[in-house]
């Protein structure tokens, strides 16, 4: 059995140790908010944050994650998640919403470390997460609105 | 561990668009039943309708609006939301008719049922494409919503004991005097009331929701944005196996033997068995199901299979086009008068492959229920063709097959798939196992970019000249490309003569006065699958017209907005939204240099797009720094929805303008990912404005019309800023400044 601390609460696995983070979530423990889109690290779909970090879950072993505290957008709380949620929710950034859960965990990471975040500041956080449905203008003006709320 | 959870309450979730709230118009009938077509209005007994139950263009309050005794009212979608936002748009034209609180209103996808909820451009057929989502609806729905409320309305009186006359509907309050209801105290009795036939529809000028700016907010946003609205990779199911599937890496390959020693050892794995499309590994999670395929092997044999490189299939494309083709389009005589005229444009565009690359890989849950039915749970995109699929393969009548629709996690045309591809997958793996466990068939990233379906590969070639006056003369042009209709069950859907409409529309049927016109078309035969994608052929026929129109403007030695404002004296809509891009980009100020302005018009699915792009050329890079586009889609429903649809055409298409194509070699395709096809990324993003023209024609259809206008906007910025003039996509920027 693995031990791992999901959302503030201590949740045994029993899985292959080289399982990704990402479908011991989805699978095991039965929390889909955190999505599949490559595989590969390549897309931000599967973002969760590890001791406070923007990690791709689905390139992180459960093994690695051992011992280590794990957010999910399951257990996204505080003032900043509030205004991120708030702001995308307000401008109606969605559109097919499936990459959002991991736009968001990046908003949330980037204005907990940034609190007046650039148009660059933006860029470099978010490069990693892709929006097939473009939603990408919304996404940045509802990081500056959450940004003005928390100030 | 395992997975334990009903979907039934996960499909609930997200409480703005929840699918299980008990009660209909038919309070009467609170009995929690989801089957809510075929509710009689005159019984509240459920029963089935046949086709023809209602009369062609009757109001179906009953199919369409659920009003419960908690006051809450339900919308049911027959549309497949993928992101357009169609659920809102729906849900606000009932709204509108019903004077409904925005914040009672709900909605949910509805059954797979044709007899009720077909597409009516689609036929018997139920269905979501063509951009024609609001198109087919707004009658029917603005109908639905003034039937229930005329009935709640008639509720009223007869319990008030005053004239209907009397009764008035305020922001989901019945009210005469001093009396008031709201829906919900009225449902019951309303729902019994007989169905009025012609119920009286607002005017324009009393809409409280319809292109009301900031009247109604998107249904799907909270649970969107709190990792809670439901797709189909998020279905659990007691006893559920994750399928993967081991395809043919070529087009047209066939099992020829597996040996699954390996990866049946791989923890996890409970099953391996053969389909018609492959080999599937089932298992207990979807890693292991991954890691057991890894294991497997699987030799193929490629026979019939497409064994080319994209490069020689294109090369063939070349050869067909210096032959006669199809003739799709004929006006006047262009042969005879291009050999006259003095300045014309010789141009040919090549188009790659296209892969949707949607962000939720293709999938979807299957099981057979303890009475032998049939339960299914997808982005359901074409419901009658996946219903009367897994009927057809597990061998039950379609009635006895249950769709649940879901979010979908992006399609631009994916899942409108007239073979139900991976849904017949799905039901072939369930039929292998003698459905002895749910399945959920998951395709990963690599299955669903090298799966085909692809936007075709296409080739044109144009001559276009102009007249001493500087107008164009004659414009003969020819595209080969495989088609998308001929060979599918959707064939018959075809035009005469072998020519599909979707290889040539934009072409054949130009809005521009052209007096002598030779469009023909070659269909190309390679063992590609080819899909429609995001605005269809106008993916590659607004590129090759908007680009050579500005050509031919340059050779005139005119501005390009005014060159083809000259040609759209038949085409007022082109015209309108031409001018508004142009006049809100500032078109004809001056650029600082290496900046350009380049600018496109063009009609898809009856809507009409302007586009206006300005991009910064350094070296061998292309920075679009602005977007003004132009909207004229009827009716604007929901503006800030429409606003969203053409951002979004911006960030889709813009990727397949400066780099994404799919390529085979020896039959393999070479992009498996998103590091090889990738899309558009956050710093990329051009600030974008969208105009929305004021109309009282019939709303037309948003989610496609913005992408055509992308590439050749930009495009011939490019040459405003460089004088160099590219053509095919992706744009080859290399070599751009000389350097």
């Amino acid at each position: 059995m693995i031990s791992l601390d999901v959302n503030g609460k201590s949740v045994q696995i029993d899985a292959d140790p080289e399982m990704p983070l990402l479908w011991a979530l989805r699978d095991l423990l039965n929390m889909t908010g955190t999505k599949f889109g490559c595989g590969m690290a390549l897309c931000g779909a599967c973002t969760v944050h590890i001791d406070g970090q923007p990690t791709r879950a689905c390139q992180t072993p459960v093994s690695t994650a051992v011992d280590r505290k794990i957010t999910t957008i399951e257990g996204l709380t505080g003032p900043v998640a509030a205004a991120v949620q708030g702001a995308w929710q307000k401008l109606d950034v969605v559109q097919c919403g499936y990459c959002q859960s991991g736009q968001i965990m990046s908003a949330v990471a980037l204005l907990t470390e940034n609190k007046k975040p650039t148009d660059s500041d933006i860029d470099a956080a978010m490069e990693g997460n892709i929006c097939r449905c473009g939603t990408y203008q919304r996404i940045r003006a509802a990081i500056h609105d959450a940004a003005k709320q928390l100030a | 561990m395992t997975r334990s959870t009903d979907t039934r309450a996960s499909t609930s979730a997200a409480s703005e668009f929840d699918a299980t709230r008990r009660a209909f118009l038919a309070g009467a009938v609170a009995t929690g039943t989801l089957v809510v077509a075929g509710l009689s209005a005159s019984t509240g007994d459920a029963m089935a309708i046949g086709p023809g139950a209602f009369p062609a263009g009757a109001a179906q309050p009953h199919a369409f609006v659920r009003i419960g005794t908690d006051n809450v009212v339900t919308v049911l979608i027959k549309h497949l939301d993928k992101g357009q936002g169609v659920t809102t748009g729906l849900t606000a034209i009932v709204a509108d008719e019903l004077d409904a609180d925005w914040g009672q209103m709900r909605a949910a996808f509805a059954p797979a049922d044709h007899r009720l909820y077909a597409n009516a451009a689609f036929g018997p057929m139920q269905g979501t494409g063509g951009s024609n989502a609001t198109a087919n609806s707004w009658d029917q729905l603005r109908k639905a919503g003034a039937a229930a409320k005329q009935m709640l309305m008639e509720a009223a009186a007869e319990r008030w004991n005053v004239r209907l006359g009397d009764v008035r509907v305020e922001r989901g309050v019945v009210i005469s005097g001093d009396k008031r209801a709201t829906f919900g105290e009225l449902a019951a009795s309303a729902a019994i009331r007989p169905v009025p036939a012609n119920p009286k529809l607002k005017d324009a000028k009393d809409y409280i929701y319809i292109g009301r700016e900031g009247a109604v907010t998107r249904l799907d946003s909270r649970a969107k944005s709190t990792g809670t609205a439901t797709y189909g990779l998020d279905i659990r199911r007691p006893g559920m196996l994750t399928a993967v599937v081991a395809h043919s890496p070529k087009f047209g390959g066939r099992v020829k033997s597996f040996d699954a020693t390996e990866a049946k050892k791989v923890r996890d794995v409970v099953d391996i068995v053969r389909i018609p499309t492959g080999v599937a590994v089932l298992a207990k999670n979807t890693w292991a199901a991954m890691k057991g395929r890894e294991a497997l092997k699987v030799t193929w044999d490629f026979a019939v299979a497409e064994t080319r490189s994209s490069d020689a299939i294109m090369a063939e494309f070349k050869r067909q086009a210096t032959r006669p083709g199809l003739q799709a389009a004929s006006k006047g005589d262009a042969t005879s008068v291009l050999r006259g005229v003095v300045k014309k444009v010789e141009a040919e565009f090549e188009f790659p492959y296209l892969a949707h690359a949607a962000m939720e890989p293709l999938n979807g849950v299957i099981e057979r229920r303890s009475d032998g039915s049939m339960e299914a749970w997808a982005g359901f995109q074409f419901q009658t063709i996946e219903q009367a699929t897994i009927a057809a393969i597990c061998g039950v009548p379609a009635e006895r097959v249950t769709l649940n629709t879901l979010f979908a996690g992006g399609s631009f045309g994916r899942r409108a798939t007239p073979t139900a591809d991976y849904v017949a997958e799905m039901a072939h793996i369930v039929k292998a196992i003698d459905f002895k466990a749910p399945v959920h068939l998951v395709w990963t990233r690599e299955d669903d970019m090298t799966g085909g379906m692809y936007r075709p590969m296409v080739y044109h070639r144009v001559t276009a000249g102009l007249d001493p006056s500087g107008k164009i003369a004659a414009w003969q042009h020819r595209v080969v490309g495989k088609s998308i209709f001929i060979g599918s069950p959707m064939e018959t859907m075809l035009a005469l003569n072998g020519i599909d409409p979707t290889s040539v529309e934009g072409v054949s049927d130009t809005a521009y006065s052209i007096p002598n016109l030779d469009v023909q078309l070659h269909n190309g035969r390679e063992g590609v699958s080819v899909l429609w994608w995001r605005s269809v052929g106008h993916t590659h026929t607004a590129q090759v017209m908007e680009c050579v129109v500005d050509e031919l403007a340059a050779a005139a030695g005119k501005d390009p907005v005014a060159f083809r404002l000259e040609h759209l004296t038949g085409a007022p809509r082109e015209a309108a939204v031409l001018k508004l891009a142009a006049e809100k980009a500032g078109w004809g100020t001056p650029l600082p240099a290496g900046r350009g302005r380049g600018v496109a018009v063009h009609e898809s699915f009856n809507t009409f797009v302007a586009m206006v792009a300005e991009v910064t050329v350094s070296a061998d890079k292309v920075k679009i720094d602005r977007i003004v586009a132009a909207v004229d889609c009827g009716v604007a429903i929901t503006p800030d929805v429409i606003r969203a649809q053409v951002e979004g055409a911006v960030g889709f298409a813009l990727s397949s303008v400066l780099r994404n194509s799919i390529t085979l070699r020896d039959g393999e395709v070479q992009e498996t990912n998103f590091d090889s096809f990738e899309p558009t990324r956050m710093p990329e993003m051009p600030k974008v404005e969208v105009h929305i023209i004021p109309s009282s024609e019939p709303p037309t259809g948003i989610g496609e019309p913005g992408v055509p206008v992308v590439g050749p906007s930009i495009t011939n910025a490019i040459a405003a800023a460089t004088g160099k003039r590219l053509r095919s996509l992706p744009l080859n920027l290399k070599g751009l400044t000389g350097a």
